[in-house]
């Protein structure tokens, strides 16, 4: 019998290696910080918040991957189950939960009511359209590429906009069959 | 118990303030993006030491702020403290972490061979280098918020040993 799906990361974030969620916190602050410096337009800063996520996500579904022991997921149902209870727990330290599908089940979205990545954090005024959080969207979209899914990925609640929970909607757009560089034959 | 985080998570940020900083933002500018990287580091240990200082009685001297960052402050951020504390007395002090988490996966740079090629160790010490900025900036941003200024330097030829050296400014 193939070993079931572990249905939370509560084992494997108990296991892992973790630090001080505050030097984590701050410090992803003092990124976000920096980069409205730098690059001072806000939009600038959103892309640059979701390409390093995006690094991030591509490197991190091997950890993930090697460590959660999933087995391949049936349909994308169960690979949105498995992001919100074993990827954000062995990660973040948090669970979410996911709602929302749509009737093809490619499209739901993932509910964060508690987010290590914002405590402290409040947006001034000048900082409306930023997506604080964009460098998780970032991770979601990279990892499942990795995974050969395809994926769009938009904030739709934001606690630091006013909202009571983070909404992220992931939208499946394809899913690229597995190609092999080579043929066994040749 | 405090929030914690996967140490995947901060090697991962970590990663990427380098990466992004020297390879997108400031490409041909290293110094440019030592200092950004730097800066971060400085903002980060400026508000930690904040945090971690707020029951605390004010530190009498120079080498009582110091040892605060030797022993809460690095056992708050690495689980560990510093392991060997030098002063010359004349306001230089070298901070030596025998196993410091943030270049324990590097590769040393001297022993990887004589057949390589001109450059490649150059290329590999300077982008080690990269990653220092940061935990000097927090060094520097820890010490300024309790009122001392100084230049942060650290040493990386005996990793996964990392030997910081404090200068106070006076």
């Amino acid at each position: 019998m193939a070993p079931a799906v572990p249905r939370s990361g509560d084992a494997i974030f108990a296991n892992v290696e973790r630090v001080n969620a505050e030097l984590f916190t701050l410090t992803y602050g003092a990124i976000v910080r920096q980069l409205l410096t730098d690059l001072e337009e806000v939009e600038e800063v959103n892309k640059q918040l979701d390409q390093m996520g995006y690094n991030i996500g591509i490197r991190l579904i091997d950890e993930f991957l090697a460590k959660s022991n999933v087995t391949r997921c049936v349909d994308f149902r169960e690979t949105a189950e498995v992001i919100a209870k074993v990827g954000f727990k062995m990660f973040l330290g948090v669970t979410a939960s996911v709602t929302n599908w749509d009737n093809e089940g490619t499209c739901c979205s993932l509910i964060l009511e508690d987010n290590p990545l914002v405590d402290f954090v409040e947006l001034p005024d000048n900082c409306q359209g930023l997506y604080y959080c964009n460098i998780l969207s970032g991770v979601v979209r990279g990892a499942l590429e990795m995974v050969s899914m395809k994926t769009e990925i938009t904030w739709i609640r934001d606690m630091l906009r006013g909202d009571d929970a983070f909404e992220l909607q992931v939208k499946l757009l394809k899913q690229v069959p597995e190609e092999y560089p080579y043929k066994d034959d040749e | 118990m405090a929030r914690e985080v996967s140490e995947s998570c901060m090697d991962s940020l970590l990663t990427e303030i380098v990466s992004s900083y020297c390879n997108v933002l400031y490409v041909s500018k290293p110094e440019l993006a030592a200092r950004r990287i730097e800066a971060i580091g400085y903002q980060v240990g400026h508000q930690l030491s904040e945090r971690y200082t707020m029951e605390r009685p004010r530190f009498s001297d120079h080498l009582e702020a110091i040892k605060f960052i030797c022993k809460d402050f690095w056992s708050e951020l690495f689980k560990k403290q510093i392991d060997n504390l030098k002063t010359n007395h004349r306001g230089t002090f070298v901070l030596q972490d025998d196993k410091f988490a943030w270049v324990s996966r590097m590769s040393s740079t001297e022993n990887s061979g004589s057949t390589q090629e001109p450059g490649i160790g150059n290329k590999a010490a300077e982008a080690s280098s990269m990653h220092l900025y940061f935990p000097c900036g927090i060094i520097r941003g820890a010490l300024s918020n309790l009122g001392i200024s100084c230049a942060v330097s650290a040493d990386i030829s005996n990793l996964p040993s990392c030997s910081f050296v404090i200068r106070i400014k006076v």
